[in-house]
């Protein structure tokens, strides 16, 4: 109860076995890094947890509080409190902001019920002014014309303002620069409190110098190969994704 | 004795009875005698009847158009309509009778309870009376008329008669010369220099059973430096027992002078919704038709402006959307006769299931015209791999400092936007409501407020039916 857990989970694309009995717990309260080289299955991952109907899961399972998501809907385990923050967030024409934050809020409210413009709107305000945002572009169309940092800076105000049990952040920092990068992690910091559980999936360690991890995993091949203290992605920096794929096949050697 | 079988009627949409105390009827078919039994039951004057009798002529000479837009055309049969129905004569039926997917439309929509009676086809009169009155009254006191074309052509002769015909002439096309053969009901506006209306005008002003006609013909004559917008149709299932539908709309805005049609259309999916809309802006003059087409098994209408007078302004925005069994064939013709005009067509459509939308656009600036400037953008979007959409641009462009611009756009809700918008907690249904409704919004901003909530709620309706 109370994390989000991977058990040995089998992931396929099209036939092809990407996810290789994964297993990884991540309790509420604590901020977990998911390093790796590029087409390791990270994203891919990622894709599985919020259900979408590409991934096939051949084995294992996926628990939100003790309960399992396997075979549900994605929009039934966005509610279930699974957020996922796009690598590439999609462009919807002539959807503002607002009203696309709106209308998720809105899918979780009872049948009748509604709640008050101004309240959200303060929220909203609030949130946006946290996040160095413009408050000019509740008005803009979700996502189209962003650059990289403005697109993930929404992300994360649609990450505050659906306040999820579990957040994934699917390589956040990508696209962004030094002081973008702040701002984001400002705003994931932020939201760090008891109730939460997030997974920070990245490439590079520079995030982690902001958003401070209470545990690492690498991935490699598919699954975790080590995991540690916030120390390991240091290490993992200075000696390079080769030292674990030399440290794998040593550990398959023996 | 009445021939009930010779009458198109959907019977699967829900009992309809006849009232059977006349004395003579119209019938079936449209040859002279129906003229002139349409003609004489409105006392019309010598001058009409022969208008309608040259137009009878000339549309029993034209061929069906079936070589271009639709060949499903060739499924209407002349000889089976009801050309002409009198106050008595249109059928009713009791509110027990309505079947209940329309009385949930009505209620999904939010329509005022008095006027679901009228729509559903249980009463044949609307009664606008008490609702618009004031309305009335004050109409009268700045002296605008606002009359049917019988009254119009009878008592306003002198005003109506310059341009009746004269914007739409009888042989522009196979229907217009039907419409002008055997027209009834529709609105005759006429608005005095300088006034300017600012609430719009609507058909429910004036209700009788003749008002939702087949063949309606309307003409609104705005004068110098007046202003007018007028509404025609709503966001309610029209419930329709007839399945040709051929309206004839002129506009005339004289200088100065400004007029916005407004139209929703959403007849039942076994009409066909064939119609001619025309304005003719003089100097200094504006015409705008907005136009939603969600009904209907197929329309064919192209509303056009002719910019008659140096700096005059012409504009169509126009919403299609297409679902299964439905062609929705819309666009709009703009012809530049005079310097420095300017139009402007923003056309979008949608097409759902096996929905087909097509536009077609005329654009004419002869070499005679200078610095005359028009904008189109045509964007479709198609929901399902089965809907079709096809754009046929004509543009015709010479003379000196002339310029077009065409674009256009062919777009799908992608898979990914809708897991995106899933993964937020939306459904696969409210995710395609949104990037639809995402789609048109611009354009939905343009009709009046209540017209736009309910077009939203329409639109959304419309999905709900068709997204799997």
């Amino acid at each position: 109860m109370n994390s989000l857990e991977i058990k040995n989970l089998s992931v396929e694309i099209d036939g092809k076995k990407i996810i290789k009995n994964f297993s990884l717990t991540v309790p509420k309260g604590e901020v977990h890094a998911l390093m790796g080289p590029n087409g390791t299955g990270k994203s891919t991952l990622a894709k599985a947890l919020a259900g979408h109907e590409d991934c096939i899961i051949t084995n294992g399972d996926i628990l939100l509080d003790g309960v399992s998501i396997l075979g549900k809907e994605v929009n039934e385990i966005s509610q279930t409190g699974l957020f996922l923050a796009f690598q590439y967030p999609s462009e919807i024409a002539g959807v503002s902001i607002a009203n696309f934050i709106r209308a998720a809020l809105q899918s979780r409210q009872k049948d009748g019920e509604t709640f008050s413009a101004t309240d959200y709107y303060k929220t909203l305000y609030e949130k946006m002014d946290l996040l160095k945002m413009d408050r000019k572009f509740t008005a803009r169309s979700l996502n189209e014309g962003f650059s990289g940092g403005e697109k993930k800076r929404c992300e994360i105000l649609q990450m505050m303002m659906l306040q999820p049990k579990y957040a994934i952040l699917d390589e956040t920092d990508s696209g962004l620069d030094i002081d973008a990068l702040k701002v984001v992690a400002n705003g994931v910091n932020l939201m760090r409190n008891p109730k939460i559980g997030m997974l920070v999936i990245t490439h590079y360690q520079r995030l982690l110098d902001y958003i401070i991890p209470d545990k690492v995993h690498i991935m490699y091949d598919g699954h975790i190969v080590r995991s540690g203290g916030k120390d390991l992605a240091i290490e993992l920096e200075s000696k390079g994704y080769d030292w674990v794929k030399d440290d794998l096949a040593t550990a398959l050697a023996n | 004795m009445e021939n009930l079988e010779a009458i198109n009627i959907d019977r699967d949409k829900g009992a309809f009875h006849y009232d059977t105390t006349y004395e003579f009827d119209a019938g079936v078919g449209l040859n002279e005698k129906t003229i002139d039994y349409i003609s004489d039951i409105k006392n019309e004057d010598p001058w009409v009847k022969e208008f309608r009798h040259k137009a009878l002529q000339i549309f029993l000479s034209k061929p069906n158009p079936t070589h271009w837009a639709s060949k499903d055309i060739e499924n209407i049969d002349y000889s089976k309509i009801r050309y002409y129905l009198s106050k008595g004569q249109v059928p009713s039926r009791t509110w027990e009778d309505v079947p209940d997917d329309v009385k949930k439309t009505f209620e999904r929509l939010g329509i005022p309870e008095q006027e679901r009676k009228f729509l559903a086809g249980v009463e044949a009169q609307f009664d606008s009376e008490a609702a618009y009155s004031n309305m009335k009254k004050s109409l009268e006191k700045q002296g605008v008329i606002f009359v049917g074309p019988t009254e119009g052509l009878r008592d306003h002769a002198e005003i109506f008669r310059k341009f009746f015909g004269k914007v739409i002439p009888i042989g522009d096309n196979k229907f217009s010369a039907l419409n002008s053969a055997v027209f009834s009901g529709g609105s005759f506006i006429y608005v005095p220099k300088g006034v300017k209306i600012t609430q719009p005008l609507q058909a429910y002003f004036r209700i009788n059973a003749e008002s939702f006609g087949q063949f309606e013909r309307t003409l609104i004559i705005a004068d110098e430096g007046s202003e007018v917008t007028y509404m025609e149709g709503c966001t309610a299932p029209k419930f329709e027992t007839a399945t040709l539908h051929s309206a004839v709309v002129e506009l005339v805005a004289l200088k100065g002078a400004k007029i916005q049609y407004i139209t929703v259309q959403n007849w039942s999916t076994n009409v066909f919704n064939l119609v001619t809309k025309r304005g003719l802006a003089h100097e200094d003059a504006e015409i705008r038709w907005i136009d939603c087409n969600i009904g209907s098994r197929l329309t064919m209408k192209y509303p056009g402006v002719i910019l008659k007078g140096e700096r005059a302004r012409g504009e169509v925005l126009s919403i299609a959307l297409a679902n299964d069994g439905q062609h929705q064939d819309t666009g709009a013709k703009m012809v530049h006769i005079a310097d420095n005009t300017t139009s402007n067509i923003i056309s979008k459509s949608i097409g759902v299931g096996t929905g087909r939308a097509t536009y077609r656009g005329l654009v004419f600036m002869p070499k005679q015209v200078r610095n005359c400037k028009n904008n189109t953008e045509c964007d479709a979007l198609l929901i399902n791999s089965l809907s079709k959409t096809d754009t046929y641009p004509a543009i015709t462009v010479g003379g000196k400092g002339n310029s077009v611009q065409h674009e256009a756009s062919v777009s799908k809700v992608s898979a990914e936007q809708i897991f995106y918008m899933q993964q937020r907690g939306l459904t696969e249904a409210q995710a395609i409501s949104l990037s639809v409704n995402g789609f048109v919004n611009d354009l939905i901003r343009e009709f009046p407020m209540e017209y736009s909530v309910e077009l939203k709620r329409l639109i959304d309706l419309e999905m709900e039916g068709s997204v799997g």
